[in-house]
């Protein structure tokens, strides 16, 4: 299981290019800010469409601009974690967490909840978390949706020197445990070094 | 207290009022959405012509009507060849004026509280599986709930408070059009009739003040701290 992508599309003056060969682990787009990383973690999702090029995971196609293949972002099964938590407001932490969650689906509820150590959150409002919590909960959200693959944007962004530790301690273990494909996004060198089973230079 | 004359004109006004804007509601959400969502040639004069009953004098909207829904005219020849009916002179034809005129309220409101909601949280639910649909329901819709209400409330107090196109379009026959503002008015005109324009203006400022605290309260509840007032 792993990503093959290759997109191209032209955002107002810069042209987005990202060529991603297929191979295993944690692939980390390493590159400066604005140069277009998050556009091309939409266009893995679904939510920014590609003019030309490819996007497959494992053994799926989600995009193929010569085959006319287009998933909607519900069909791809993409756990996407955004650089900002992106919590319904509208909905206690419990619901954020189920709201992708099918019943009957294989992910364990209890045990992403005790991985990322929010049981005690699951009944605050999303406003009222801080955002070290914030992040967590939009992490356990994303596995919960019983996802084929994680997108994470820039996941330690935003988050003071000791909640960096934490999620970057607890992204370890996301990638040695679930065996998902991950595709991170990050400026920040070290990070990208830590995580990363192979780095691709974007921008 | 109230008459049984003057209950029948509140419950009358009431019933205008509250079919007027539950009925205009969809097309209210309708153009709202359109406006808010959606780019087309010709947006601008859409958004022209929804705003026009807010500006054009009442009694020009309510003769308008009257062209229209006449039984020689376009929309009321329809009526009378498919129901064998009018609306002229009768309770629906006030709620057709209250609705025309409650409408640019309602669109402005929801169209407001819809340019309010985070496109990115709608990403976020499809992404987390959820269809076009099940993201509408459970995402844009609650959060743009509170603009919603505020869209009810205030097209139900300008319905209310219709008097021009609705004298215009079906005249001020009483219990059949005469609502509120119409009845007040006659009372008015009639000598002694000072302590009816009384309770009747009480009635109509203590069902608006009702209405508006009744939808905060339900803002405050669905919305958690997003509100009307």
């Amino acid at each position: 299981m792993s990503f093959d992508i290759d997109v191209r599309r032209r955002l107002g003056e810069t042209e987005i290019a990202c060529r991603i060969e297929p191979g295993a682990g944690v692939t980390v787009l390493f590159g400066p800010s604005g140069a277009g990383k998050t556009s091309v973690l939409n266009m893995v999702a679904g939510l920014l469409r590609p003019e030309r090029g490819h996007v497959r995971v494992g053994e799926r196609t989600l995009f193929d601009a010569a085959a006319h293949i287009d998933l909607p972002p519900e069909a791809r099964r993409a756990g996407y974690v955004f650089q900002e938590p992106r919590l319904f407001p509208h909905l206690r932490v419990r619901a954020n967490l189920l709201y992708g969650h099918r019943k009957g689906a294989v992910s364990d509820v209890d045990g992403v909840i005790g991985l990322l150590g929010i049981a005690p959150l699951l009944d605050r409002w999303p406003r009222t978390l801080s955002g070290g919590e914030a992040k967590r909960v939009a992490i356990g959200r994303a596995l919960l949706a019983d996802p084929a693959f994680l997108l994470l944007d820039e996941p330690l962004a935003s988050l003071d020197r000791p909640r960096r530790e934490e999620i970057l301690r607890l992204l370890e273990r996301l990638r040695d445990r679930s065996g998902l494909p991950i595709l991170l996004v990050t400026h920040d060198r070290s990070e990208a070094e830590r995580l990363g089973d192979r780095i691709v230079a974007f921008g | 207290m109230l008459s049984a004359e003057e209950w029948s004109i509140v419950l009358l006004s009431l019933r205008v009022g509250g079919v007027a804007v539950l009925a205009v509601l969809p097309l209210a959400f309708g153009l709202a959405w359109l406006l808010a969502r959606t780019r087309f040639p010709g947006k601008l004069l859409l958004d022209a012509l929804v705003h026009l009953p807010l500006v054009v004098p009442p009694v020009v909207t309510g003769w308008i009507l009257l062209l229209a829904f006449a039984p020689a005219g376009p929309i009321g020849g329809l009526i009378e060849r498919w129901f064998g009916a009018t609306v002229l002179f009768r309770w629906s034809g006030a709620a057709i004026a209250s609705a025309v005129m409650a409408l640019p309220l309602m669109v402005r409101a929801i169209r407001l509280s819809l340019e309010a909601v985070d496109r990115r949280l709608e990403q976020a639910a499809r992404s987390l599986g959820a269809g076009p649909w099940r993201t509408f329901a459970t995402v844009t819709l609650p959060l743009a709930l509170p603009g919603v209400l505020a869209g009810l409330v205030l097209g139900f107090a300008r319905a209310l408070g219709e008097f021009g196109a609705t004298i215009t379009f079906v005249s001020n026959v009483p219990g059949e059009t005469q609502t509120l503002p119409l009845a007040i008015y006659s009372a008015l005109q009639l000598p002694g009739g000072e302590g009816q324009v009384l309770r009747l203006s009480a009635l109509s400022v203590a069902i608006a003040l009702v209405a508006l605290l009744g939808s905060e309260m339900v803002a405050r509840r669905a919305g958690r701290g997003t509100h009307v007032l």
